[in-house]
């Protein structure tokens, strides 16, 4: 399938990440050549074959369900651009 | 003691170390003079910690001074941007961290500094980890000490740049689809890519977690060797961390090759390979015949699906790691959105360079209705048939071998323009990745002036037996001794590497200023 502008500005959307009209026509033509690429795939015979998820085949291991870590709220947020009474601050979300 | 020679390894200066020849704080101030004076040019340092550096060079002085200290007790060292560090800045090379201060360390990080070792800095990396020439750095491209005008590869191109050029001894990697092993090819020096799971990846930025895998690069196997046992070993903070014991590296290092097989690809010699390099390549294959070991011709027959079904499973998983990035916690926010939306949107379309937009967008295009069977399904199915190839070849042989890298070094831009061309780059890496398998890389001689790599596979936790193939064959050899021009120039340990050498003026950018 030949990727199109829309097809682009529509995944764009879904990954949340702004592409600026004048970065679109870029994106478009070398994301196309990507897909392309990653197309001749399609090629190979894989009809009896059971999927791989992990290089390892191996499942996820589980601990006991218990408190391992201490509060770290304060350190944490050290990192936010915007944080408020211990919180972290987003634009008003509900009217 | 004999004097230190003009790069010398982790094992050199350990011995010096220990025989009180020279001090850690000597060795520290040493190499950040180096690096004061050859990085304007190399750029392979985002962040230095000097004074941190310096205290803890004094540190290990006092714990060798008690008779406390190991093998890698006062070593100068070099971690690549993406492993967190408490207290220093962690950029991933991306604009989207290049403030942020991780609150603690990784795991690797940790356990390289309870044995002693000492931090200079952090070193320069494609835009977390997605690129094969360092030029995807927000923070501008490193340069191949062999030629600045060339790429030293990438992802992991700051930490290649500065072990070659002898800034540092050794620095960790991190190898997803070659970041580790290509970049060592490219400026001649040893890369080591272990077993998926032998490292922890905590605390090690996430890209592709079932393929991320930490190394280290090195100028011989036998530090690879010593590094990878301190960092080695289970984790329970990984949920994918290997329980198994880590074996004594050292002890097997020297063992002999004779009546060993080694396997050789039929496909890694087809007319993708630039004919010097296969020439460098065949060349060391013979060492290993006369060191007694026999060559034995396999086939991959799925190793032309491996490049495509990586860049379906890699941006896959990459689109999912990096939502974490929304503007919010942490990382790059957008000033004045008006909506929640906008602040994610904006932050990331701000913050991402183009190349992780473009993954971000493959991976989030392959994973969406209507298209997840078409190609992740797709690729993991691949992945398996590629998988099983290797399975096959090691019912028969020890190690397989062949190129790293289809050519040398390429020029900074040769390939910037056209992604599916830098892609290629790694066909002979990638592979190993998706198989899970360990890699190495040994410099292995020489085509047009520029360092050739030769790769060394081995089974799953095959790690001895790699760095026993690796460790033999740089007894015999000495292309792991090879200096770049720079230092053939005349600069030596404790005198600053001069910039000047190379024909080109520094640019005098200091190392921890953004450079977009």
């Amino acid at each position: 399938m030949k990727l199109t502008r829309q097809n682009v500005a529509q995944i764009a959307h879904l990954a949340r990440l702004e592409i600026g009209p004048e970065e679109l026509d870029g994106v478009v033509e070398k994301l196309g050549r990507i897909v392309e690429f990653v197309d001749q795939l399609q090629l190979a015979d894989t009809s009896a074959v059971t999927p791989m998820a992990h290089p390892m085949d191996m499942s996820q291991r589980l601990r006991a369900d218990t408190v391992t870590e201490a509060d770290h709220r304060d350190l944490y947020q050290q990192n936010s651009a915007a944080v408020a009474d211990g919180l972290y601050t987003v634009p008003r979300v509900i009217e | 003691m004999p004097p230190l020679p003009q790069r010398p390894t982790i094992a050199q200066l350990s011995q010096a170390l220990a025989a009180r020849q020279v001090s850690s704080r000597e060795l520290t101030a040493a190499a950040l003079a180096r690096i004061g004076a050859a990085d304007g040019v190399l750029n392979s340092f985002i962040t230095l910690v000097p004074e941190l550096a310096l205290a803890a060079a004094d540190q290990a002085d006092a714990r060798l001074a008690r008779g406390e200290g190991g093998p890698l007790t006062g070593i100068p060292f070099a971690h690549k941007d993406i492993f967190c560090t408490a207290g220093i800045r962690t950029t991933c090379g991306s604009q989207m961290l290049a403030n942020f201060v991780s609150p603690y360390d990784a795991t690797a990080v940790e356990r390289l500094a309870a044995a002693g070792i000492v931090t200079v800095g952090k070193t320069n990396m494609d835009e977390f980890a997605m690129g094969s020439s360092n030029e995807t750095s927000w923070f501008g491209p490193v340069r191949n000490p062999w030629d600045p005008d060339r790429s030293p590869g990438g992802s992991s191109g700051g930490s290649a740049a500065a072990v070659a050029a002898g800034l540092v001894p050794a620095a960790t990697g991190t190898d997803t689809g070659g970041s580790i092993r290509q970049p060592a090819a490219l400026v001649g020096i040893t890369g080591f890519k272990p077993t998926y799971g032998r490292v922890s990846r905590y605390g090690m930025i996430a890209f592709a977690s079932s393929l991320d895998q930490a190394g280290v690069l090195t100028l011989t196997a036998e530090d690879a060797a010593l590094l990878t046992g301190a960092m080695a070993g289970f984790d329970p903070r990984d949920s994918t961390s290997a329980e198994l014991p880590v074996p004594d590296y050292a002890s097997t290092l020297g063992d002999a090759l004779r009546g060993r097989r080694i396997g050789v690809p039929k496909e890694f010699f087809d007319a993708g390979l630039e004919p010097g390099s296969a020439t460098a390549l065949r060349e060391a294959l013979r060492v290993y015949e006369r060191l007694g070991a026999t060559l034995v011709e396999i086939s991959l027959p799925s190793l032309s699906l491996s490049v495509p079904t990586y860049y379906i499973v890699a941006p896959a998983e990459c689109s999912s790691n990096l939502s974490r990035f929304d503007g919010v916690r942490f990382g790059h926010r957008h000033a004045g959105a008006a909506t929640l939306e906008e602040l994610y949107k904006k932050s990331r379309g701000e913050g991402f360079g183009a190349e992780v937009k473009r993954r971000i967008l493959t991976g989030t295009y392959v994973l969406s209705a209507g298209y997840y069977d078409a190609y992740y399904l797709k690729a993991q199915k691949a992945r398996r048939l590629i998988a099983d190839d290797f399975r096959r070849c090691f019912a028969d042989v020890d190690v397989i071998a062949g190129p790293t890298a289809p050519t040398p070094a390429f020029r900074l831009g040769e390939k910037v323009d056209d992604p599916v061309q830098m892609y290629l780059n790694d066909i002979y890496t990638i592979p190993v990745n998706l198989a899970g398998l360990p890699g190495i890389s040994l410099p292995c001689g020489f085509s047009g002036g520029l360092p050739v790599g030769l790769q060394l596979i081995g089974p799953h936790f095959g790690e001895a037996t790699l760095f026993n193939f690796a460790h033999v064959f740089q007894q015999e050899t000495a292309w792991h001794t090879q200096l770049p021009p720079a230092l053939t120039a005349g600069a030596a340990v404790g005198a600053p590497l001069g910039a000047s050498d190379n024909g080109i003026a520094p640019k005098g950018a200091p190392t921890d200023a953004p450079t977009p």
